[in-house]
């Protein structure tokens, strides 16, 4: 099922060490979430101050996200494999945001700063399954968690490091948020610079028809995970309703809400590579369930009868742990399974699926708060996951077990 | 290609972007330090702001670049053209009475922290007021005795960005007591709102207990009329938002939207008596709490377009739709009258 022309690697085996082409895409995704979370970071702050935007304005612009990421998602994934070059696709989507960056200085309308918005946002949905396809391609099948953990990590040491960048730019020169855009392009450039410079140009496969890639895309072999997918996303709650009901729960100051995120974030990094590896020694349908099953633990916390310090540093270590346990399994998971020349459109269904099913659980769990309040609300979904777990581990175990 | 010549681009292009970047930023900063020190653009007096504050007098932040830049600055109202006078308090939104100032302002840092505080008759804090997130607006009743702000908390998130929901408070201003008036009940044509993703901005005040303000729920908007006792919201109108009650309490000032896309509001004037509304003549799109000058004309701050993201206006139209709207004050921003 591996099927790589090139870069083929000699050492097979957890062992062997990780090749430098995912290094190489984690250093791209370093640079370039430096560059564009240097930009989220400031973006509420520059639209309400500097550029005087309202708030239903800046919840319009904040929004564009939902759909926009979604829909080209998979248009990239298939263009990459039907080319049999991701490289070319996913240097497209990095470009294009980079170039989105130096696009900010001139726009200063909220229709011009829609537009910019909403291209960044098309290149982030176009490059991430090809990217994904790449790294796939890089490594033995026995490695795939680990090469996914590794990248992930990286990316989120950049998502990390790029707020800490804008905001003491903003200290040293305040107010500046020309300097903030012209600083994250130049992040930006240089990561798509070593994304077409060094990476190689690995041929998936040879150019295919469409209905090839569409039915190797969806074989029968992905039906069952991508419906266990969609199963655990809609029961998936966004991290903000967990924040935020952390917050009503022990009333502490808004000024503290992004450690939150920071805390995750950290958990995250530092999880990723070593459940990246248990992935690849266990079974990734093992790992992404247990993965969930902190997802459970962080509901049962949040929503539970304990409060104080050491509950909420639990559930937000949980919620590291949660994204550390499925974020690049399921893409491990995905291109195992998946032939290599539809492996791009097969990480983007997958991961299509799960934005639409946490959309859907978002907007469902908005009105579970408000119909039995936040606590129950929590345990409800505690229980509905506990109930659907072992259904999406029976899902996930068989494929795992067919093609181990 | 081989691998030294693609080092050798990559190098090139590294140290290029990275010596650009720094240019830039450097310029940036050596502009800002060069700016800050130029005399003032627009006539300005220090220190003597007591004198100005013992006739009717607009009080705003003074968005002339140079020296005073985000300071709070005084014009009489009988001169508005003319010299105005620094206040040494430095706030991203202001807004006063006689007696006292509720002033909002960011401190950026490594952390950006974001701070209300009401300030005496000196121009000197004298106390803090809670808040969380980024302030939008500021409003206190005509004593003083009550201050709302909205600000806004934004959650981001791996999953579903784009939630966003201001949170607005009304305190008393010796700091006493504060109620979040995002948990008071909201009432539409009979129904209660319940939705999670409701959110309450722009206060209006017009007397010790009754208020006006904007409530959203999905994408609509409402004027509401809130009632601090009773904790409760009642809609007047839809489409409505930042209320502003004139001095004479009978209509508001609000920013409608109509037919217009996202991001671009009219404004308008809506009789409490009658519920009639009336677009003013202000064509250009207005995103800002309106400020009522006296009972028949209306004051707002819009951008200036062409000189940069941070220049404003502030401009003056007819309350009741006709005639032009006509500039007041030159670089200013968040006006307030005190008569």
């Amino acid at each position: 099922m591996y099927l790589s022309l090139r870069d083929r690697p000699t050492a097979v085996g957890p062992k062997a060490a990780v090749p430098a082409t995912v290094f190489l895409l984690g250093t791209v995704s370093l640079l370039t979430d430096i560059s564009s979370e240097m930009v989220n970071a400031v973006l509420p702050l520059y639209l309400t101050a500097q550029i005087g935007l309202g708030l239903l304005a800046y919840g319009f612009i904040d929004g564009l996200y939902q759909g926009v990421s979604a829909f080209v998602r998979i248009a990239g994934g298939y263009a990459g494999d039907r080319l049999g070059r991701p490289k070319y696709i996913a240097a497209i989507g990095y470009a294009v945001s980079a170039l989105c960056r130096i696009a900010l200085l001139p726009a200063q309308t909220f229709a011009a700063i829609s537009a910019v918005i909403t291209a960044d946002r098309l290149g982030k949905g176009v490059r991430t399954a090809p990217r994904d396809a790449l790294i796939a391609a890089s490594v033995p099948p026995s490695t795939l968690g680990r090469a996914f953990g590794v990248h992930r990590a990286m990316d989120t040491i950049g998502a990390a490091l790029g707020p800490l960048a804008a905001f003491a730019l903003l200290w040293w020169i305040p107010d500046s948020y020309d300097s903030i855009f012209v600083v994250s392009f130049v992040f930006g450039l240089i990561g798509v610079a070593v994304l077409i410079l060094f990476v190689p140009n690995t041929r998936t496969s040879v150019a295919k028809e469409r209905p090839r890639i569409l039915r190797a895309a969806f074989t029968s072999s992905l039906r069952r995970p991508l419906i266990a997918f969609a199963l655990l996303a809609l029961l998936t709650v966004s991290d903000g309703f967990i924040y935020l009901s952390l917050q009503q729960r022990d009333a502490f100051a808004a000024a503290w809400f992004p450690l939150l995120f920071v805390g995750t974030n950290v958990a995250y990094l530092l999880l990723a590579v070593p459940l990246g590896r248990l992935a690849d020694r266990v079974g990734r349908g093992r790992v992404l369930v247990g993965g969930h099953v902190a997802l459970i633990g962080a509901y049962l916390l949040a929503g539970g009868p304990l409060t104080g310090l050491p509950s909420t540093v639990a559930t937000v270590l949980l919620l590291g742990l949660f994204y550390a346990g499925t974020d690049g399994v399921l893409a491990a998971l995905v291109s195992r399974i998946a032939a290599a020349e539809a492996r791009g459109s097969a990480i983007a269904a997958a991961q299509t699926i799960v934005v639409i099913g946490r959309f859907a659980a978002s907007l469902s769990f908005g009105a579970l708060w408000t119909a039995v309040g936040r606590g129950p609300a929590l345990l409800w979904m505690a229980a509905a996951l506990t109930i659907a777990l072992p259904l999406a581990a029976w899902l996930l175990r068989e494929k795992e077990a067919r093609t181990a | 290609m081989n691998l030294k010549a693609r080092l050798a681009i990559f190098a090139a292009i590294v140290v290029l972007a990275a010596i650009g970047g720094a240019i830039y930023v450097l310029r940036a900063e050596r502009e800002q330090t060069h700016a800050a020190g130029l005399p003032p653009q627009v006539p300005v007096t220090v220190g003597d702001w007591a004198s100005v504050a013992t006739k009717p007098h607009i009080v705003f932040r003074n968005t002339a670049t140079g020296t005073g830049y985000g300071q709070v600055a005084l014009v009489p109202l009988d001169a508005s053209d003319g010299p105005r006078t620094l206040t040494p308090a430095s706030c991203d939104r202001v807004y006063a009475t006689a007696q006292q100032a509720v002033c909002l302002f960011a401190k950026r840092a490594m952390v950006t922290t974001y701070h209300a505080q009401v300030l005496g008759p000196n121009w000197t804090p004298i106390r803090d007021l809670p808040l969380s997130g980024i302030p939008s607006r500021t409003r206190l009743s005509k004593d003083g005795s009550l201050v709302a702000t909205t600000t806004f908390v934004h959650g981001h998130s791996y999953a579903s960005p784009g939630e966003f929901s201001t949170e607005t408070l009304v305190s008393k201003s010796d700091g006493s007591h504060t109620d979040n008036v995002e948990s008071f009940t909201l009432n539409v044509d009979g129904t209660q709102i319940t939705a999670e993703d409701r959110n309450i901005w722009g206060v209006t005040f017009a007397d010790h207990d009754t208020f006006y303000a904007t409530a959203a729920s999905g994408k609509k908007t409402w004027l509401v009329r809130g009632s601090l006792s009773a904790r409760a919201l009642t809609a007047l109108r839809p489409d409505a938002e930042c209320p502003s009650l004139s001095p004479d309490g009978t209509r508001v000032a609000i920013k409608t939207r109509g037919n217009l896309p996202p991001g671009q509001w009219r404004i308008a004037v809506h009789d409490l008596r009658t519920g009639k509304s009336t677009l003013l003549a202000e064509a250009r799109s207005v995103d800002d709490q309106i400020e009522w000058l006296d009972n028949t004309t209306v004051i707002y701050g819009l951008p200036r377009s062409g000189d940069g993201p941070a220049a404003t206006d502030v401009w003056r139209a007819p309350a009741d739709g006709t005639g032009t709207p006509t500039l007041l004050i030159r670089d200013a921003w968040s006006p307030a009258v005190i008569r």
